[in-house]
């Protein structure tokens, strides 16, 4: 019995001895992952402060002024003043869908036009 | 196990028949029986104490090797741990109200040398000085090929800089990682920023620190670790902030202008959403402090804050809203405007003779420097001296700029009543247009005191009352009437009823006296006058302009369009939309039958 006992201790022992040894090894390359980690959000933060230094550079107001005024032509910008406000009651409704508007392929017209035709004159 | 018996028959029987004590012999053996299981015992014990002794040796030299092992290595950062990515930057970013940045780093390099390490000195010299023309090769030369063991090349260097400098492939020329301040509107709100530099430098890093502006005043704040990167959020608006710029811009070139200042501020919660001071200048590279002549001519300088001066008609508001408020008179009261008004030497007179009398609120929409100072007269030297300091207008503005600390009001030495009168209307006490738009602010608001502030508020302050309500109200319809019928009159934009005061005062000497060509035109507006949101002030400084054959120097004609197109361009942005002015409408009287 004792010596039964002696076999399963000694055998408990290495066991966790090889745990042990397992878990440092593990530890240890989950460090060097973690230490890689913060290197690349380092890095991934740095690239973020200097896209946001850029992105304010790049729309700077000076910067947007000559472009709208550059492309006054396709844009037609204006700065705004108090004659751009308007009453609710004064933005026109949106025009009416029509059947022609959801027409977009041509080959699709006949049978579409067909039936909307032939379902409004059995109204 | 073999036992040995107690008692041997043989040697018991011998021993008799010798006629010995046969229990001597069993004695003898139990003693024998116990030596050998005390032996046993022992022996068992000193296994154990040598077990135990070896344990305690391997667990204290453990822990002493670990002991010894920690006291010589270096320091080490416990790398698991979660915190410490966050800060990055060793100073928080600015922006403005909306969260627009206004200034924040980029990482960058230095560059310096070792010369001990230099392979070619003298060519690596000529090549700096060709990729920088702003380096001296000469300089560099002697300092490479002297015996010095290091040199700073440059502080900055932009990327495509560093690669060229790769490109020389000198092994003594090494580069230090540096973070630099970047302010990347340009000279956008350069004077609220100012600027920043380089404090204590290494190779490995550098301070960077505020030299001017809210960078300076929030130097520590910016740098505390404990804030961890968190923005300061100013109370700017960065587009209003651009316009204003451009607006004035544009009204300084067109009214000939040397320099001007705007401050737009709000009325309940001291909040300055635009501050303006032209000419000004990039933050990225602030130009070096003028070490002769006057520093008002340099960019740096701050007129909205520290241009001390005489703001004119624009503080007979605080004239006649003090009389109202001590029941001196009331807004119908006639004054005696009959000029010119005699004091001693001195002489008061009016722009235009305005005849025998004026009620008190034609006293300001003309712009009477007499009825004005008979009003300051009710009020009396040291009244008026308490009000002024109630307002503000006796001590360096509050608001949170360095420059702000030198804009002491220049005060009369003697507060004699002659000064109570030229004070009246803005001659002999100087302020800057920041004073001028936090008094107006605690005026019209309503009637308590606001101090102005760049830091984005929560509220609205609810400072220690300066006049009643009342009184504000009066005082809002009276500078309402400016515009609508006097001397504002080009200051009104459709659809935000601009109220306002102008002030034009002569620019006095530096060896005494007053020019007569030389004026500071100043236009204080609030808008809407019925419930006012902003306090604009708008200071034009040597403004002229041809009109109707004239050259026109007042605020009138000068100030006085300009801040309207600021207002007509800047309110919409504010989120105001216009209002459509009803007139009173006709009084229904309840009449029988």
């Amino acid at each position: 019995m004792r010596s039964f006992m002696f076999l399963v201790t000694g055998l408990v022992v290495m066991g966790l001895a090889f745990w042990a040894y397992r878990e440092n090894y593990r530890t240890q390359e989950v460090t060097r992952e973690i230490r890689s980690l913060h290197l690349e959000i380092a890095e991934a933060r740095g690239a973020l402060s200097i896209l946001n230094a850029e992105w304010a550079y790049l729309n700077r107001p000076d910067r947007l002024r000559e472009l709208a005024e550059l492309n006054f032509d396709s844009l037609g910008l204006l700065p705004l003043t108090g004659a751009h406000y308007v009453r609710v009651d004064q933005v026109a409704w949106p025009a009416p869908v029509t059947l022609l508007d959801q027409v977009e392929a041509p080959v699709e017209t006949m049978g579409v036009l067909l039936d909307a035709s032939a379902g409004g004159d059995s109204q | 196990m073999i036992r040995t018996p107690l008692r041997p028959l043989a040697r018991i029987l011998s021993a008799r028949d010798k006629g010995e004590n046969p229990d001597r012999i069993e004695r003898d053996n139990i003693r024998a029986r116990h030596d050998e299981i005390q032996g046993r015992a022992r022996h068992r014990a000193e296994g154990r104490l040598l077990v135990l002794s070896v344990f305690f040796l391997a667990a204290f030299s453990a822990v002493g090797l670990r002991m010894g092992s920690i006291s010589v290595s270096v320091p080490e950062e416990p790398r698991s741990g979660g915190a410490g990515d966050s800060i990055l930057t060793q100073r928080a970013d600015i922006t403005d109200r909306n969260g627009n940045i206004l200034a924040t780093n980029i990482a960058t390099y230095s560059l310096y040398a070792h010369p001990q390490q230099m392979i070619d000195p003298v060519a690596a010299a000529a090549r700096l000085a060709e990729i920088f023309p702003d380096l001296d090769g000469e300089q560099l030369n002697r300092q490479f090929t002297g015996d010095r063991k290091f040199v700073w090349v440059r502080q900055k260097l932009s990327p495509e800089q560093r690669q060229t400098v790769h490109e020389i492939g000198e092994p003594g020329l090494l580069f230090g990682p540096r973070e630099m301040r970047l302010y990347p509107n340009g000279a956008l709100a350069a004077h609220v920023l100012g600027g920043a530099s380089f404090g204590r430098e290494g190779v490995h890093s550098a301070e960077v620190i505020g030299v001017a502006g809210v960078e300076n005043v929030f130097d520590e704040m910016l740098r505390d670790p404990a804030n961890n990167g968190a923005p300061l959020r100013l109370s700017l608006d960065m587009t209003v902030q651009a316009v204003a710029e451009e607006v004035l811009g544009g009204g300084m070139q067109l009214m000939n202008a040397k320099g001007a200042a705007g401050v737009l501020m709000d009325v309940h919660t001291g909040e300055i959403i635009s501050l303006v001071s032209l000419p000004d200048f990039d933050p990225n590279e602030r130009p070096r402090v003028l070490t002769e002549g006057d520093q008002s001519d340099s960019p740096l300088f701050n007129r909205a804050v520290q241009g001390v001066y005489e703001l004119g008609s624009t503080y007979k508001l605080f004239a006649l809203a003090q009389a109202m408020d001590a029941g001196l008179i009331s807004e119908n009261t006639m004054i005696d405007t009959q000029g010119p008004l005699k004091w001693g030497r001195f002489n008061i007179r009016d722009f235009h003779n305005y005849g025998p009398t004026l009620s008190t609120t034609d006293v300001l929409v003309k712009s009477s420097n007499i009825g004005t100072a008979r009003i300051a007269q009710m009020i009396g030297a040291d009244r008026q001296r308490e009000f002024l300091t109630s307002l503000g207008l006796t001590v360096p503005s509050p608001v949170e700029i360095l420059e702000a600390s030198g804009s002491q009001p220049l005060l009369p030495s003697n507060w004699s009543e002659l000064s109570t009168m030229t004070i009246s209307y803005g001659h002999g006490i100087s302020a800057s247009p920041m004073h001028l738009a936090a008094a107006y602010a605690s005026v019209v608001n309503g009637g308590t005191r606001v101090v102005p502030t760049l830091l984005l508020q929560d509220g609205v302050q609810n400072g220690p009352r300066v006049v009643s309500e009342e009184v504000s109200r009066i005082s809002r319809d009276m500078l309402r009437q400016v515009v609508t019928r006097g001397t504002a009159s080009f200051g009104d934009v459709e659809g935000y009823e601009v109220g306002g005061k102008t002030g034009s005062a002569d620019k006095p000497r530096p060896q005494g006296g007053y020019y007569d060509d030389k004026v500071i035109s100043t236009f204080a507006s609030i808008f809407p006058a019925s419930n006012p949101k902003y306090v604009l002030i708008v200071t034009l400084d040597e403004p002229s302009i041809e009109g109707l054959g004239e050259m026109r120097r007042t605020a009138g004609w000068t100030a006085v369009p300009v801040a309207a197109e600021l207002t007509r361009r800047v309110a919409p942005l504010l989120g105001l939309r216009p209002q459509v002015e009803t007139l009173p409408l006709t009084a229904v009287t309840l009449t029988s039958n």
